[in-house]
């Protein structure tokens, strides 16, 4: 495995029964890269973000994740990575602070090193007056960027994010992905779902599946190229009706 | 440790910020109790009989009297002829009639017995059961009164005798019940619901994509309801030694130590229910068809198994609940040992083996 990428998969392949979600996926993502995940609803993406966290048993194929193969190296891989769901999972009923501090516990962080994180956290969002809220009160937009500062607490290798930006407005997410470059800059790799088109354009390198295949990889700028047309929406729009 | 304590402490807070959770948890156990213990009672008051005396001796007017001067009956009619018997229960005047034969004194002094025919309307049965139950033992206290002093046993009526519950008060009976019933619904209830919301919300993909792994998991989410259910075991034993003055006879340690087994057993079946259930909603339901409505009708608590068909005997076997009651009585009213309720507690561990190896199979198999 070539020493600058952080995940590597070949041929990676779920089969449920007769159906065929993953069809034998081969990609890699370089150290520091943000890459993008991109595909229509029911594609595959989500099936085959799970094998790569380590919570779905691949049907065959190979896969590396921060150099630990997902087949016997689950454990390590999750120590490895962070994860954000679709859902912002947050505890509702916990303050902010309280979810800090839980999460940061189950991932095995110290008491001090929780302290000291949780308030860079509060600080760096400006979350000041409502630190010791419950994060049920807070707007969807503040529990996203709360929920993508709890998935770098641990300061992982790597950090999966599933469509993070469903249901917030244009401000919020152009804020979103400017936390997304900070954290690229400063080391971490980010691999992240979207269905929003635009935000492909935000992404080193983008692939997009269609029905469980990988049906085009690059960046953005090659791919409009090689599909002649000015945005990623239309590439997208080409590929998907084949 | 450090990892469990901050679980426990997190699930705490799940707990104590839903007001719905503190109800379950701590409101419905007190009402419950109370609602069995004061409302929903066997016990009879005032009731209406009639009397068909055949002999009009001294020793039936006697026994008239002590029955007409108690508080549970009140009678209403004297009959002279069998055939008004079905007369008076037919205009429903009346929920009994004490039929006393021909010559009782003289039978009673001869060959030292004599017979009263209770004739309860059995349309209510608990209530004619209890009837019968009430007039037997106000009978064989008026022969406990006679045979003072004198060498001779004269033989009433021959009834069962209410050893364990010689006030025939009807809370002793819920008590047990009502207890297997609160630590079922709390156990397996609110855990399933508990383990079910963290997947609604997305919250335990979380959890799974996290180094924690699931055994600690359902650890952490179980343990604050054992905790929580041995408090509920303590109130209800507090609520009926104090309000309703139900003595617990037998060793409360041994009581404290069959309740944890009866409720690590419940907490398996709610892990289990989560595994199959998706939404809390499911969870819920799954938790009230499948394990409260089996444990209120088969587990002996209001029905007697002995006076079920057989394929529901058969049934109620496979219930933890039916064993979890036999224990309860005999702790409770009767005051025996593990001596008495090995074989019961046996089954019931066996029963509480088998639900956490099939739970701990079962979530396994949902995360691949």
């Amino acid at each position: 495995m070539n020493s600058n990428n952080v995940i590597q998969a070949e041929g990676l392949t779920k089969i449920f029964g007769d159906f065929t979600a993953v069809n034998a996926i081969t990609f890699e993502v370089k150290k520091g890269e943000i890459f993008g995940f991109l595909g229509a609803n029911g594609a595959g993406k989500t099936t085959a973000m799970k094998m790569l966290i380590g919570i779905s048993l691949p049907t065959s194929g190979a896969a590396q994740v921060a150099g630990f193969d997902v087949f016997t190296k689950a454990e390590d891989i999750k120590k490895n990575i962070g994860y954000m769901s679709q859902k912002f999972a947050l505890y509702d009923d916990l303050t902010v602070k309280e979810n800090i501090t839980f999460f940061g516990g189950i991932y095995g962080l110290s008491k001090v090193k929780i302290k000291i994180k949780t308030k860079e956290l509060i600080d760096d969002l400006g979350l000041d007056e409502v630190a010791n809220q419950l994060v049920g009160s807070l707007p969807l937009g503040w529990k996203q960027k709360i929920s993508f500062s709890v998935a770098l607490l641990h300061e992982p290798k790597i950090v999966f994010l599933d469509e993070p930006t469903g249901g917030v407005d244009p401000i919020t997410r152009r804020q979103f992905w400017e936390m997304i470059y900070r954290a690229a800059h400063e080391g971490t790799t980010i691999f992240v779902t979207t269905h929003y088109m635009d935000e492909a354009e935000y992404c080193d390198r983008v692939s997009i599946m269609v029905n469980g295949k990988i049906e085009a990889l690059d960046t953005p700028k090659k791919l409009k190229e090689q599909f002649q047309v000015d945005n990623m929406n239309d590439v997208f729009l080409k590929l998907a009706r084949g | 440790m450090k990892l469990f304590i901050g679980f426990v402490t997190k699930e705490f807070y799940h707990i104590f910020r839903d007001k719905r959770s503190l109800f379950i948890l701590f409101g419905m156990p007190i009402v419950q109790i109370l609602l069995f213990g004061f409302a929903i009672t066997n016990e009879i008051n005032n009731v209406d009989i009639a009397i068909l005396d055949h002999s009009k001796d001294a020793t039936t007017k006697e026994i008239i009297n002590k029955i007409s001067t108690s508080k549970y009956f009140s009678i209403k009619q004297h009959i002279e002829r069998e055939a008004d018997i079905e007369t008076v229960f037919k205009k429903g005047k009346v929920k009994a009639v004490l039929n006393f034969e021909k010559d009782f004194s003289k039978n009673l002094i001869k060959d030292y017995q004599a017979t009263v025919q209770i004739i309860s309307d059995a349309t209510d049965p608990n209530t004619a059961n209890t009837i019968s139950n009430y007039v037997s033992s106000i009978l064989q206290n008026y022969l406990q009164e006679q045979n003072k002093g004198i060498k001779i046993n004269y033989v009433i009526i021959s009834q069962p005798r209410m050893v364990y519950n010689p006030e025939l008060k009807s809370v002793y009976m819920f008590v047990p019940g009502v207890m297997t019933i609160i630590l079922m619904l709390v156990s397996a209830m609110m855990t399933s619901i508990s383990i079910t919301r963290e997947k609604e919300l997305g919250t335990m993909e979380i959890l799974l994509v996290s180094p924690i792994k699931p055994f600690q998991v359902i650890i952490g989410k179980v343990f604050p309801y054992i905790f929580l259910s041995i408090i509920n075991a303590i109130v209800i034993v507090l609520l009926s030694i104090f309000i309703f003055k139900m003595p617990v006879q037998g060793s409360l340690f041994l009581l404290g130590v069959e309740s944890v087994l009866f409720i690590i057993s419940a907490l398996a079946l709610g892990i289990l229910i989560s595994t199959i259930s998706a939404t809390q909603q499911t969870a819920m339901m799954i938790s009230l068809m499948g394990l409260m409505l089996p444990v209120i009708l088969l587990s002996g608590f209001i029905f007697p198994i002995s006076s079920m068909p057989v394929p529901l005997q058969i049934i109620s076997n496979v219930i933890p609940a039916k064993w979890f009651i036999i224990i309860l009585k005999g702790i409770m009213l009767k005051g025996v040992g593990l001596q008495f309720i090995w074989k019961e507690t046996l089954i019931l561990f066996g029963m509480t083996f088998f639900f956490i190896v099939l739970s701990v199979k079962k979530y396994k198999i949902r995360l691949e």
